[in-house]
């Protein structure tokens, strides 16, 4: 299998071989952390941008890094607030910035479909980097590199996704790549915080923390958002805290001795993680920040490297 | 000045004609309606063969945005479109700037209408002042200043004690108060309906219990007070029911819908086309069976487009930050002759009906009659009319349709107003 297309924007519409095509090739990709200097030429001669309407350290960063040890020219270019109240719209934004010919645009904001409309507005590819509730690919896509590698397969696996599923594009990137690669997803949290009609995109639903993670290879914890309350879809974060927080008891009450804890963080230490889980043997959150570098690296070269006649 | 229609298909629903016929038209009247009429002298003869002469459409739910959105609409823009889209009467929303919530800015509409209107041009009052959902408007100047019906369209009326107010203090003024039934808390942030779709692209969505929950509460208060209540596009099937419901019990409830929701559900949202957005949302597949069933067995009342014309820098960015709403004057009678007649989903004479007779009974407006003595305002369709929509090609000032470079077949052929033909195609 190889890459055809111009942009990466969502799970939902990725076959299964071009998931595992993109996770083959940041697997092949990772050892470059490990060297002393570590730069390849593979993206020389290519600009990169990074348009981000959303403030995002961990994800930026990554694909500045992915970026710049492929030898890419990465550019920042952070906008904060709503893009029409604030004179030039997104879409004069984004065509100024084409009209100095990056070769990728990797954007990521609040609002579900803007890479969409990027995709549809600008001729270079477009990698989105999350926007709005939607979808953040990358970011299940360093998740199921992560599990294979300490899993061995994705077939048959059975992974629990936990919190404020409603508003979580990671949540959605992941149910619909793990669906496509033959496993289990099953979604849990107070119902307030479940998306009707989540079945329709093939995830079963739990409303109880000690039902959901009883019988599961992988659990994914999800941040939750401090104005979730004031929304009134939950009474307080020491009730979540207490019926949705995951601790070393619950875990070693009802999960399984080899369950392995994800997170896309940035993590609320003692809301939905405690300490000791975030920090424990289970956990592998860091391990999906070091994937994360590899997968954006395998992202930029498979859709720069797209059109004949590049320096890679 | 005198006008004969020779040869075409009258469907004259309030009279129960549906026949080949020739109409004369003479000072702005229907004068005679029969077979092979004798052409007076010095009459224009339009040979309308092959096409189908109807009582002048009314759309009973448009904003025209004058005064103060002028670069969205004007009077003049937007009745050019309602005649380009066979309507010979439009009834303008409040929510302009200022708010038509005193008779200034209802004689104000008027005289633009009266200077540059192409086609008939009723206001619409608002119920509470600057559409805040407070304190009424000075109703009883509305109306005498010419308002057919009261509604904050665009804002729900939330305040129930108020709303019930509101319907005592126009009774005595025949006419009705025209509900946006949309419960503000069920659908604060909400981009479009809430169900499958909303769930796979994230978009906050508002559930049909948002429309229905406030469909129930103003069909219940028009009970208390014996007022009419016309529930605006309605799109939800459990509306439906609770209007045939209501009407059953004796409630003077009237509704209407809109083509959008008669032809396309949530599903076209996947687009992520800002013309996809509007209140109330595309609906299901569901929704849409029940709407047209209800516009065949007449529990709603006519259809309206809520023509909503904006700007193209509020309609192409970010969707839920693009404006609600979409044109709808020169696209609806095409797409409903295409997408719900010619497939047999309703009988062309219902359509005409709801169209015509029907809107100016619920709001006792002059027309939808093509009796003798009535003013002369006539649709007349052409069912062969091969389009292909063209938003540029809009009289309107606005452009943001959905149906853009859809093919359509039959559409308007003529528009009269008064005797006089303010479009042909």
């Amino acid at each position: 299998m190889s890459w055809t297309r111009k942009d990466l924007l969502a799970m939902r519409e990725l076959e299964a071989g071009e998931i595992v095509l993109l996770v083959d090739t940041a697997a092949s990709l990772q050892e470059i952390a490990t060297r002393d200097i570590k730069k390849v030429p593979a993206l020389r001669g290519k600009t990169v941008v990074n348009l981000f309407y959303e403030s995002s350290t961990r994800t930026r960063t990554s694909f500045e890094i992915a970026g710049k040890w492929l030898s890419a020219d990465v550019i920042n270019f952070s906008a904060s607030g709503s893009s029409t109240s604030k004179g030039e719209s997104f879409v004069d934004t984004a065509k100024n910035i084409a009209a100095m010919s990056p070769d990728v645009v990797v954007v990521r904001h609040s609002s579900a479909g803007a890479a969409a409309l990027l995709a549809r507005e600008l001729p270079c590819s477009i990698v989105n980097a999350g926007d709005g509730a939607h979808e953040h690919p990358t970011q299940a896509l360093l998740d199921l590199l992560t599990i294979r590698e300490k899993k061995g397969h994705f077939e048959g696996l059975h992974v629990a996704i936990v919190g404020d599923i409603a508003h979580s594009r990671v949540a959605r990137s992941n149910i619909h790549g793990m669906r496509k690669l033959g496993m289990t997803v099953t979604v849990a949290g107070p119902p307030t915080l479940i998306p009707p009609f989540v079945q329709e995109l093939g995830a079963k639903v739990s409303y109880r923390l000690e039902d959901a993670i009883g019988d599961v290879d992988v659990i994914m914890m999800l941040r939750l958002q401090q104005e979730r309350m004031t929304a009134g879809l939950i009474p307080s974060v020491r009730e979540y805290s207490r019926y949705w927080g995951l601790t070393l008891d619950k875990l070693a009450r009802h999960a399984r001795p080899d369950v392995l804890i994800m997170h896309p963080g940035p993590v609320n230490r003692g809301v939905e993680l405690s300490p000791e889980v975030a920090d424990g043997p289970y956990s592998v959150i860091l391990d999906q920040v070091s994937r994360g570098v590899a997968v954006r690296m395998g992202v930029l070269l498979l859709l720069a490297g797209r059109k004949g006649g590049d320096g890679g | 000045m005198s006008l004969l229609i020779r040869n075409g298909r009258v469907v004259d629903p309030a009279n129960a004609v549906d026949a080949v016929q020739d109409v004369l038209i003479a000072d702005g009247k229907i004068a005679r309606i029969g077979r092979s009429l004798a052409a007076p002298a010095d009459v224009e003869v339009v040979d309308a063969s092959g096409k189908i002469v109807c009582p002048g459409f009314i759309d009973m739910h448009v904003h025209l945005r004058e005064p103060g959105y002028e670069y969205k609409e004007t009077v003049a823009t937007g009745t050019r479109a309602a005649a380009a889209g066979g309507f010979t009467a439009v009834c303008c929303m409040a929510n302009t700037n200022p708010v038509n919530d005193n008779g200034a800015v209802t004689d104000y509409i008027r005289a633009k209408a009266k200077v540059e209107g192409a086609v008939r041009v009723y206001p619409i009052g608002a119920v509470t002042r600057g559409l805040r959902g407070e304190e009424l408007a000075e109703l009883a100047e509305l109306a005498e200043a010419g308002c057919v019906a009261f509604s904050d369209d665009g804002k729900c009326v939330m305040n129930a004690g108020l709303y019930r107010r509101a319907m005592e203090y126009t009774l005595p003024f025949g006419a009705p108060l025209i509900s946006h039934a949309e419960d503000a808390t069920l659908s604060r942030g909400a981009s479009m309906n809430e169900g499958v779709v909303s769930t796979e692209t994230g978009l906050p969505g508002q559930p049909a219990a948002a429309e229905d929950v406030m469909v129930a509460r103003d069909l219940l208060l028009a009970e208390l007070t014996g007022a009419h209540v016309h529930i605006a596009h309605v799109s939800t099937a459990g509306a439906v029911r609770l209007i045939r419901d209501a009407k059953a019990r004796g409630v003077r409830a009237t509704a209407e819908v809109t083509p959008h929701h008669l032809v396309l559900t949530e599903e076209a949202v996947r687009s992520w086309d800002p013309n996809t957005k509007m209140v109330p949302p595309l609906r299901t597949k569901r929704d849409v069976e029940a709407l047209i069933e209800a516009l065949a067995d007449g529990t709603v009342d006519c259809v309206a487009t809520d023509h909503a014309p904006h700007a193209l820098s509020e309609k192409e960015g970010e969707f839920d930050q693009a404006a609600f709403g979409i044109v709808g004057l020169e696209t609806a009678v095409a797409l409903l002759l295409d997408r719900l007649v010619r497939p047999g989903l309703l009988p062309l004479a219902t359509l005409i009906a709801r169209w015509s007779r029907d809107p100016a009974r619920l709001l006792n407006l002059p027309g939808g009659t093509l009796g003798a003595g009535a003013a002369a305002d006539v649709t007349i369709l052409d069912p062969d009319a091969e389009t292909t929509v063209t938003p540029s090609r809009f009289q309107s000032r606005s452009r943001n349709t959905p149906f853009g470079g859809w093919n359509l077949r039959g559409g308007p052929w003529m528009t009269l107003v008064e005797g006089k033909i303010v479009r042909r195609s």
